[in-house]
């Protein structure tokens, strides 16, 4: 492995950038403000249609805001942060375990889409320790498996093809909404192939909350507390933000009374929690700031307060 | 007695040619610009040194933001002033291969100069080919860090002035006394004995570049002719009576065994 | 990945659950006293999450951890009642006194306590873990002689286990340290101090 220290992170993505131009399997990582500073270089990754892994542990914000946990860059990671038309891969750990699975996964699928990855987690899970299963070690890959894996990559021009260009310019209109459109048609591939969540306690949930990563966890302590007072209660845990699992959530949406969206921010996956349910069911929301984090305690009270059960 | 046309044409009384690296792409500079004889300098010392299939080529933007049209190697292209951390990782990455950026001064002299000082100090074993023209020639002729002194452009229509737009940066002296630096050189490509001392400075570099004693840095002080409002020949002339003064022509350091 | 009602049946068969919090200065070794606590409870088998939370200083500020051990899948890592809570100085008393759940047990060093606890509804203990160390002849083993008064009340890992998790989170070069850890451990069980007992 090689590891470099960059001197900043509109340096490390632009690393990134050059690494994964070579076929190599390339990852870094920052916390919210740092990843605004890479979202420039992100965005030339997804227009060169680049393979990497990006890691946003995220802080509370807006600007230097705070070093406590947060979720708030939902927005920015999920929906662009960069400019143009684009899409992040974005996976959403909950424990120490996913935080080492996904990066193998993260690459997986980086390179089956020639696409950026972000593993969107947040200061609990940077920060919290607990036990981790580690698999073995995947050996480098060698120069003929990078031609194989990655014959796109600019490795140096023999005879034998032409040279590769890692480009995401394009100056005609023509050319340029092809190529908008190919990555369309890829995405929506990704969509329909790449939808991941988990569900606990929904098949008879008569009330869905819907929360990813550290927010997940708590959301089962709050789901086992309401259903000790039998109140029936589940929980969809979004793991892929982007493709985001609408389909589950407007299945969920058509059999509940209602659906909270609980969220480290001021409200970002609430809106397409919304857009999932249609109407078919009230959508509520809550959420922590500044590096609060909510107890179970806090979210079964709200929850009362939302389905007026007090 | 002279020769014919078909004469002239046969291959055993050829003296000149286009090195085969350079594509038949008709190339966008504007006539008179120094980017094409550059350009043909880069893609005859990859051909003489045989090492088509071991080099990596970064780009810039501005200019010469489509370089790699022109010469028949692989390419990445960079966002604004960052190829030389695209150039780190690469060489990082791959330390058989010769890796080189070819930047201009808007894009390497401003918005880039975190990247190329960092990869300096850190002594990144890559060529840098920097154009420095003193303006922003593809967004209409702004004035760049390297505008000089008194230099009408069309942000500093009445001259730069020091007051105002602060000094010209002298990028490949300010990097020349960083360590991570083994061969700092300054040239120009305005006639056919300036081209050769040019051609010679990257071929220079493209060999430092794999001994692992650091960065080598090829400035080529350059005209921009359409940018400066001018014939290509005045250019010329201005650049020798001007720009000479800021930047002189010659090699800034060389140390064959690194630091 | 589905889990279903049928769960619940784990949920009413509740079994062993502790949740700690550990507090004091940076510096006094209480993240590591966490780190140790949750390795040694790992090579019990169990189940653990170790969440810190400090100030961006290295040394002097304050410093918790919450370390959670239990048979079971952890949710929550972050909880605002704890079945222990282990005090290092006066702000932590202040804070984490009124957290502790009814019946369950306050561990404290008196030394730098202007204001001792003074709940009735739970346990209290006390351990000396300056003289402790002194005892030791080595400051460092501190928080070691505070987990032993720890493990003296509340025995969730046996000190074998302790053993093996002081080699796992103690960097090989020290491993030359550990039977004095151990030592430190060994004190602080035998010098602890019941102070209230419901």
């Amino acid at each position: 492995m090689v590891v470099l220290q960059a001197e900043s992170e509109t340096s490390s993505i632009n690393m990134i950038y050059g690494g994964a131009s070579c076929g190599k399997k390339v990852m870094t990582s920052s916390s919210s403000p740092g990843i605004s500073l890479m979202c420039e270089g992100i965005s030339y990754i997804a227009g060169a249609e680049l393979p990497c892994v990006v890691v946003d542990v995220m802080r509370g914000g807006p600007g230097l805001g705070t070093i406590q946990p947060s979720q708030s860059d939902y927005n920015q990671i999920v929906k662009g942060g960069g400019h143009g038309d684009y899409h992040n891969i974005v996976l959403a750990p909950a424990s120490a375990q996913d935080m080492y699975d996904f990066v193998d996964w993260g690459f997986e699928l980086a390179f089956k889409y020639r696409n950026p990855v972000v593993i969107l987690a947040d200061g609990i899970i940077g920060q919290m320790m607990e036990k981790v299963e580690m698999h073995e070690m995947k050996p480098r890959r060698t120069a003929e498996e990078i031609l194989k894996v990655a014959p796109w990559a600019t490795t140096g021009k023999p005879a034998t093809r032409e040279r590769n260009i890692i480009t995401s310019l394009s100056l005609d209109a023509d050319i340029q909404e092809k190529f908008n459109r190919k990555l369309k048609n890829k995405y929506e591939v990704i969509e329909e192939n790449e939808v991941k969540f988990s569900e606990y306690m929904t098949d008879d949930a008569e009330y869905v909350f819907v929360a990813f990563g550290c927010s997940s966890r708590i959301c089962e302590a709050v789901v086992d507390e309401l259903r000790s007072e039998g109140i029936r209660a589940g929980l969809l845990r979004p793991i892929t933000l982007w493709p985001f699992p609408f389909s589950e959530i407007s299945g969920l949406a058509k059999k509940c009374r209602s659906m909270m969206s609980i969220e480290l921010n001021l409200g970002q996956m609430v809106h397409d929690v919304r857009l999932a349910a249609n109407g078919e069911c009230p959508v509520g929301f809550y959420g922590r700031q500044g590096g609060n984090i909510y107890t179970p305690e806090e979210i079964v009270g709200e929850f009362k307060k939302f389905n007026g059960l007090e | 007695m002279s020769l014919s046309i078909e004469e002239i044409k046969r291959p055993e009384n050829a003296v000149y040619g286009k090195p085969a690296l350079l594509t038949d792409n008709v190339m966008h500079y504007c006539p008179g610009c120094s980017h094409g004889t550059v350009h043909k300098l880069v893609a005859e010392v990859i051909e003489e040194m045989g090492i088509q299939d071991k080099t990596v080529g970064i780009c810039p933007v501005g200019c010469s933001v489509f370089a790699y049209n022109y010469i028949d190697i692989d390419w990445q292209e960079a966002a604004h002033g960052r190829a030389p951390a695209l150039a780190t990782a690469t060489k990082r990455l791959c330390p058989d291969k010769y890796v080189f950026t070819y930047q201009g001064d808007g894009d390497l002299a401003s918005i880039g100069t975190a990247e190329i000082i960092h990869a300096c100090g850190r002594g990144e074993n890559i060529v840098v080919i920097f154009i420095n023209n003193g303006i922003y020639g593809m967004t209409g002729g702004q004035m760049a860090p390297t505008t000089l002194l008194g230099m009408k452009t069309s942000t500093t229509p009445y001259g730069r002035d020091a007051k105002l737009n602060g000094f010209p940066l002298v990028i490949a002296d300010m990097i020349a006394h960083l360590d991570g630096t083994a061969y700092i050189t300054r040239q120009s490509v305005h006639t056919a004995a300036a081209a050769r001392k040019t051609k010679s400075a990257i071929r220079k570099a493209f060999e430092y570049s794999q001994k692992g004693i650091g960065l080598s840095f090829v400035e080529v002080v350059s005209t921009c002719n359409s940018g400066w409002k001018m014939s290509p020949v005045d250019a010329n002339k201005w650049m020798v009576e001007n720009m000479f003064k800021k930047y002189p022509i010659g090699d800034i350091k060389d140390v064959p065994g690194g630091k | 990945m589905r889990r279903t009602t049928d769960d619940m049946t784990n949920l009413s068969s509740k079994k062993m659950k502790e949740e700690i919090i550990i507090a004091g200065f940076g510096g006094q070794g209480v993240l590591s006293m966490g780190k140790i606590l949750a390795y040694s409870a790992i090579m019990q088998d169990m189940e653990v999450t170790w969440m810190p939370s400090y100030g961006p200083e290295m040394r002097g500020g304050t410093a918790n951890v919450c370390v959670i051990l239990s048979d079971k899948k952890i949710g929550s890592p972050i909880v605002t009642k704890y079945d222990t809570a282990i005090i290092l100085n006066q702000q932590s008393m202040d804070k984490f006194e009124q957290t502790v759940k009814p019946g369950g047990w306050l561990v404290y060093d008196p030394s730098g306590i202007t204001r001792h606890p003074s709940r009735t509804d739970i346990n209290i203990c006390r351990i000396d873990a300056i003289e402790g160390a002194a005892r030791i002849g080595n400051s460092k083993v501190y928080n070691m002689v505070v987990l032993g008064g720890f493990l003296a009340v509340k025995p969730i890992v046996s000190l074998e286990n302790v053993e093996k998790g002081l080699g796992k989170s103690i960097p090989a070069r020290y491993s030359s340290l550990i039977p004095m850890n151990k030592a430190a451990i060994e004190d602080g069980m035998k010098h602890v101090e019941i102070v209230n007992r419901i």
